[in-house]
């Protein structure tokens, strides 16, 4: 039966075609001249529309910066909303170039899915959002709760191991839809609604009265967030990696994206020089320009400004830097050297 | 000749799977994906809101496929039911003598039938959910049945001692009666006197199980109790599955309305009127005239409009109920990442699914129609 099955399958598979027929995405895009990104369906800060409906957000900045880097101008993109439970497929048929979400990188995924993870660009763990008038103030007195989350994530299964190690039962209610949770959460339908507490912190401000409602302490997972990209193409995914590096690297040598062109020109700081591409050459080596890393900072700022602009203490968002602070500051940041 | 084309337009087909197939191993072998049905025999490691059989996340994904596929089997088969009740009433009144119950059937058909299915479904969950209160607050029928957000809280009936007793006792009666009305409807026919056989039967039905279940109780009842969030013990009815089964029947009916309408216009009104004037009462010309050769007309689209449901209930993943599209095609898809082989499996049920409905149908049809034909 299996067997009929797989066959089966793989009849499906080759008759509406993985469209990968060649592994060269730098190509790809270059030839299409647009870098096509799966991201989170609306979310606030990560990624959503602005009043005038142009997507942005922490996610979509890092779109932009590889599509600066690699077409030398970050508004050639085309952007790609999907559930979670959809966006592997979509990377794995190569409907997408990269996915730059919310997405948690984990073994299996890594492993025999097809995908390959770029680095971490944000830390984050998962949490509970509970009513304040249920007098909750722990993550340990949630046994025989009813939770909420969405479906398709790292979510379902941390809930699981969690509850089993602090031996406590709960009830679980998965909805296909991120919005669809939060709305059956507010609804009472749910003692507590889990996600990562970023997105809990994102998607919580749509909540009717946010003030009701809070966040528990405890943070029950390790989360650490990377873009993907398709496995069996090294060249673009070192292309991904050392974009995003040199975003962090602009960080820890302050370079901005104000004083980007400045730094470029007179900076005598070898380090600066050679991420800017004034020296070195090394952009070329993977078939970028020299100052593909120059063109990225230029484009969406250094990491600490990306964070700052559309997620930190100032936005809406208000998120605090935490372990995504630089490892000089005490966070987890840290980028291989450019050299 | 004709075979020849036949082997040849096989051979063809059997090509195009075969290249298909090369095609994706490679394409799979390249991208380094797993391929094949080893993760039915892994743990799935994610819970499942609602199981009729035991299930827990250190269950295989093949337990997880077969709650699953119990949980979508349920809910069509409460809709199926609901809306055929509800559809017939509905058809039957679009012909009624009275105006008022027909312009109220009328409104609903088109009211039901015009708003997308999907609409209506978030409209009854919300609707459900929001005006119902939490546990603590829970509305309550004799501190034994509950209603609060979380679902329909009712006691759970467990088999006791006289259990098997019963069933025994059930059993003797079920054939003690019939026997029993099969023979005084003999002797009813050849004297035309004698009591009522359907009294003396539910009379011989009831009085073993009545006289066991006063010797020793067959069934204890499990009570809900309020502990901590939530109610512990007894059954709960998920609002989600309400939601969608209310959905469902009250869409489905509009659909089966019209068909029912439509059979009962099909049988021409000269056999009614020839029947009243031979004076047969309106209850025997239903029964002998009118449904007899009206479910002939409704039977076939039937079929179809029970397929439609089996189909349907795809879109309780909308609202959370945890049916074969949600656990399969949603959670297990991500957390296996081998979509291919979910998603056949998954297409393979539901096609499968169908499938027997259809012959059931179509079977069902050939009787009926081979008998009054």
């Amino acid at each position: 039966m299996r067997k009929l099955l797989w066959g089966l399958s793989l009849a499906m598979l080759g008759l509406f075609g993985l469209a990968t027929t060649e592994a060269a995405t730098l190509d790809d895009v270059k030839q299409r001249g647009k870098l096509v990104c799966g991201i989170a369906p609306n979310i606030a800060g990560f990624a959503f529309a602005d009043d005038k409906g142009v997507v942005r957000g922490f996610d979509i900045e890092f779109c932009r910066a590889l599509a600066a880097a690699v077409l030398g101008d970050p508004d050639k993109i085309e952007l790609k909303p999907f559930q979670p439970r959809d966006a592997f497929p979509q990377l794995q048929n190569g409907a997408v170039d990269i996915i730059t979400g919310r997405f948690t990188w984990t073994f299996t995924r890594d492993n025999g899915a097809g995908m390959s993870f770029v680095m971490i660009y944000s830390y984050d763990g998962q949490g509970f959002m509970v009513r304040k008038a249920s007098g909750i103030k722990s993550a340990t007195e949630l046994n025989g709760a009813t939770i909420c989350i969405g479906q398709g994530t790292t979510t379902e299964l941390n809930i699981a191991d969690y509850f089993r190690a602090h031996k406590m039962t709960y009830k679980i209610v998965s909805f296909a839809e991120l919005d669809e949770t939060r709305r059956a959460y507010e609804s009472g339908r749910c003692d507590a609604w889990s996600n990562d507490r970023n997105s809990l912190a994102a998607r919580g401000l749509l909540l009717a009265k946010r003030e009701d409602h809070e966040i528990l302490p405890e943070t029950i997972s390790k989360e650490p967030i990377a873009p993907i990209v398709r496995k069996g193409d090294p060249q673009w995914l070192d292309i991904a990696r050392w974009t995003f590096n040199a975003l962090v690297t602009a960080e820890e040598l302050g370079i901005t994206q104000a004083n980007a062109d400045e730094q470029k020109e007179k900076s005598e700081n070898p380090e600066v020089k050679r991420l800017l591409g004034a020296i070195d050459n090394l952009g070329s080596k993977n078939g970028l320009s020299d100052d593909f890393a120059y063109k990225a900072i230029k484009a969406v700022g250094n990491y600490g400004e990306i964070f700052d602009r559309y997620i930190g203490p100032k936005t809406p968002l208000g998120l605090e830097r935490g372990l995504n602070r630089l490892w000089k500051d005490g966070g987890l940041l840290y980028s291989p050297p450019v050299r | 000749m004709a075979g020849g084309a036949q082997a040849a337009v096989l051979a063809a087909a059997g090509l195009v799977v075969w290249f298909a197939a090369r095609n994706a191993v490679m394409n799979l072998g390249r991208l380094g994906i797993n391929t094949g049905f080893g993760f039915l025999d892994r743990p799935a490691g994610f819970a499942i809101s609602q199981h009729l059989v035991d299930y827990d996340e250190s269950s295989t994904y093949l337990r997880a496929l077969e709650v699953a596929v119990l949980n979508t089997f349920v809910l069509a088969l409460v809709a199926i039911a609901g809306s055929t009740v509800i559809g017939f009433a509905l058809g039957i009144a679009r012909r009624s003598s009275n105006g008022l119950l027909r312009a109220l059937a009328t409104g609903y058909v088109e009211l039901l039938r015009n708003v997308p299915l999907l609409l209506q479904l978030f409209f009854w969950y919300f609707a459900i959910l929001r005006p119902l209160p939490p546990p603590r607050q829970s509305l309550t029928l004799l501190g034994v049945i509950f209603l609060n957000g979380r679902g329909l809280v009712l006691p759970r009936p467990e088999a006791a001692a006289g259990f098997g007793l019963a069933l025994a006792a059930l059993i003797i009666g079920v054939v003690l009666a019939l026997a029993t009305v099969f023979w005084l409807r003999l002797s009813r026919a050849r004297t035309g006197s004698g009591p009522s056989p359907w009294l003396v039967g539910s009379a011989l039905l009831i009085a073993p199980l009545l006289f066991v279940m006063i010797a020793a109780p067959p069934i204890v009842w499990d009570l809900p109790q309020l502990r901590g969030f939530n109610f512990v013990g007894g059954v709960t009815v998920l609002p989600e599955f309400v939601a969608i089964a209310v959905a469902l029947s009250l869409y489905s009916a509009a659909y089966i309305a019209e068909i029912v309408r439509a059979g009962i216009d099909a049988v021409s009104r000269g056999q009614v009127e020839a029947a009243r004037a031979l004076g047969l009462k309106s209850a025997t010309i239903n029964a002998k005239i009118v449904v007899p050769q009206a479910l002939r007309v409704i039977v076939p689209p039937l079929g179809n409009e029970y397929l439609r449901i089996f189909r349907n209930t795809t879109l309780a993943a909308a609202i959370g109920y945890p049916d074969l599209t949600l656990v399969f095609a949603g959670t297990a898809v991500n957390q296996t990442a081998q979509a291919v082989e979910v998603m056949l499996i998954v297409c393979g049920c539901y096609l499968a699914f169908n499938l027997a409905v259809s012959a059931g149908i179509n079977g069902y049809n050939r009787r009926i129609a081979r008998s009054y034909r």
